[in-house]
């Protein structure tokens, strides 16, 4: 017998202030914290984390106490991450709970911190975020004052300060060496793993990276225990899950689900679905760097695995609607010429592909599209993805690959009349 | 250094203390400077050089890589516009006309009287349910059709700072203006129907 589904990292935002510490305090915020630097140890809280089956809501989805588990022990000081430089196209829900929740963040990065024994903790904020700054800056101020962050934590022997550190545009440094080198003050620029960021992450020091969303996970994973959070949603992939919804639905915004609700379900029972008459065309369900999914898979579960067996990603549950008026071309389009100015320039395929398959594109979408376009379009996928450093590229030819091959008959009458087929409805 | 530099002593002391090396400290004394100057000056490259005993081209490098540090004077107020997919869905392209028709200037462009400089990013603002969407120096405003960045235009002309501007990001069915209702006069914004209306109208 199911329970029914409370949200849990959204639970008070429009009802209550919660970005105030009292308030927050006055919904049990802060309790976890306490509980664990009296009551547990850091072992006993990252074994909690492991046993409640938590994935990175990053886009990886790697389980989050193994991540941790591959800290040497080697007596080198550790260093934890926030990653809030949410940048993936079609993703808001780490911006709305930075700016709506950000105590509960706070709370989640002190749980981290005191599981791995950091010696400092930063979050990478967006450079774009001044908002989320401005809301973080001041939490983070209070929550000083009041002995949840800092030295000797409630009175106990742990101790950690939390920087916020502004990022300044550049979508790359979402990725984890990207955001390393970055925060090292040079330019975000990812490098090959291994070695990986647990063994040789910040300056060189084991590090942890996790996402927002993760982290904001782990109050209520303490507060109420491991198997709760893990008999919500996938078994698999548990837990709550805030899906970013955008694009043709008529009511697009963050709907927090269990892990494992059908896609159907979320487009049409809570984002409102299509517009009176218009069908869906195609859906990008972990954000712009997903492969795009199409009316035959609208029954998928939206966990990591499920995503993935219907070929596309889970990523960071910012799901894309086009519908049948938009323009496959002019979407390729925005999408490619985004990767191509975020590719940061170290790897040949990545730098030059990517650029050549935005020009492509767009004298396709402009009327100049010559028949052997198609073919090149084709080609550029299995020469760009995988030969890279970082999936930056990867990313930036998945709408390409996938629309071709859902959508090539549109492809080529774009080519053969000069126009979209579609009438340009696109604005 | 600058005397402007010099003034900031303490404030550079407590952005050096955050971190354990030194050269981490690049971002945040880039950010420092544009937030005072509105931009990086060459001045201010190399102080930042000096006090991280790097070169010049080091910090060049650094500020040269993030697309929100700029080399050049800037309007009183950066008008970022959303290009990406779900911006473009919403509208944004619309959005882009009818600021360079009100601003009559140009992506990339500020206006003669030195108050608006227009800027057009592929980078995803993360406002995706509110689309078509712009910041103002870093605040957003949410369903930015042409009514309301109207009403925002003429009040910032009026000297109302963006931050009372801004719009917070929300739940569905959440009354979008803060509690404090602070909203400065823009109104509540139009319902996604009458913004994707807009967007494929145009």
């Amino acid at each position: 017998m199911a329970v029914p589904f409370e949200p849990v990292l959204t639970a008070g935002i429009g009802r209550l202030a919660l970005e105030e510490l009292e308030v927050y305090e006055s919904q049990g915020g802060y309790q976890a914290l306490r509980k664990a630097v009296r009551q547990m140890t850091p072992q006993e809280v990252q074994k909690e984390v492991t046993d409640s089956n938590l994935r990175g809501r990053g886009g990886a989805g790697f389980p989050t106490g193994r991540k941790w588990s591959f800290l040497p022990n080697d007596g080198r000081p550790r260093y934890l991450i926030c990653n809030a430089d949410e940048s993936e196209p079609g993703t808001f829900k780490d911006r709305l709970l930075l700016e709506r929740n950000p105590h509960l963040v706070i709370e989640g990065i002190m749980l981290a911190g005191y599981a791995i024994g950091a010696a400092r903790a930063f979050i990478y904020l967006r450079g774009e975020f001044r908002q989320a700054y401005e809301v973080l800056q001041r939490a983070l101020a209070r929550a000083r004052e009041r002995g949840y962050v800092g030295r000797r934590v409630l009175g106990s022997d742990f101790s950690l300060e939390i920087v916020v550190h502004r990022g300044a545009g550049a979508y790359i440094c979402g990725e984890e060496t990207g955001l390393l080198s970055s925060l090292q003050g040079g330019r975000g620029e990812p490098r090959l793993k291994p070695p990986f960021p647990a063994t040789s992450g910040l300056y060189g020091q084991p590090t942890v990276v996790n996402n927002v969303e993760t982290l904001a996970c782990l109050p209520s994973i303490i507060s109420r225990g491991a198997a709760w959070f893990a008999s919500i949603g996938s078994p698999r992939s548990p837990g709550p899950k805030i899906f970013s919804v955008s694009g043709r639905v008529r009511r697009p915004g963050n709907y927090e689900l269990p892990l494992g609700t059908p896609l159907r379900e979320i487009l049409f029972e809570h984002a409102g679905g299509l517009e009176p008459g218009r069908r869906i065309k195609a859906v990008q369900p972990g954000g712009g760097s997903s492969p795009i999914l199409t009316e035959q898979h609208l029954d998928v579960a939206m966990d990591f695995d499920s995503v993935a067996q219907a070929g596309s990603m889970l990523g960071s549950a910012g799901v894309i609607v086009l519908d049948d008026r938009d323009c496959i071309v002019e979407a390729a389009r925005v999408l490619a010429e985004f990767y191509a100015h975020e590719s940061c320039g170290q790897c040949t395929p990545c730098r030059e592909g990517l650029h050549w398959a935005a020009r492509v594109l767009r004298r396709i979408e402009q009327g100049g599209g010559r028949p052997e376009d198609i073919e090149v379009l084709q080609s550029l996928p299995s020469r760009i993805a995988g030969r890279t450093i970082c999936p930056l590229a990867d990313a930036g030819v998945g709408f390409l690959s996938s629309s071709l091959k859902y959508f090539m008959d549109e492809y080529r009458s774009h080519v053969t009349l000069g126009r979209c087929v579609q009438e340009a409805y696109v604005a | 250094m600058t005397p402007e530099w010099a003034r900031r002593r303490e404030q550079v002391a407590e952005i050096l203390e955050r971190y354990p090396e030194r050269r981490s400290a690049i971002m945040p004394l880039l950010h420092l400077a544009q937030e005072e100057r509105g931009y990086v000056a060459q001045e201010d490259v190399e102080a930042i050089a000096e006090i991280l005993e790097m070169t010049p081209a080091q910090v060049e490098s650094v500020a040269s890589f993030y697309a929100l540090y700029r080399r050049r004077p800037q309007g009183r107020y950066t008008l970022t516009v959303c290009s990406n997919l779900a911006c473009v869905l919403g509208g944004a392209r619309g959005l882009v006309e009818h600021l360079r028709q009100r601003l009559g200037v140009e992506p990339g462009e500020t206006t003669p009287d030195g108050l608006f400089t227009l800027q057009v990013t592929g980078e995803c603002l993360a406002a995706c349910d509110q689309a078509p969407v712009m910041q103002v120096n870093g605040y957003y405003v949410h369903r930015a059709v042409p009514e309301k960045v109207d009403r925002v235009l003429e009040a910032l002309r009026r000297g109302v700072p963006p931050a009372s501007l801004a719009d917070r990001a929300t739940l569905p069915g959440e009354a979008a203006a803060p509690p404090d209702g602070a909203s400065a006069g823009t109104g509540p914004g139009p319902s996604q129907e009458e913004a994707s209306a807009h967007g494929r109208a145009l």
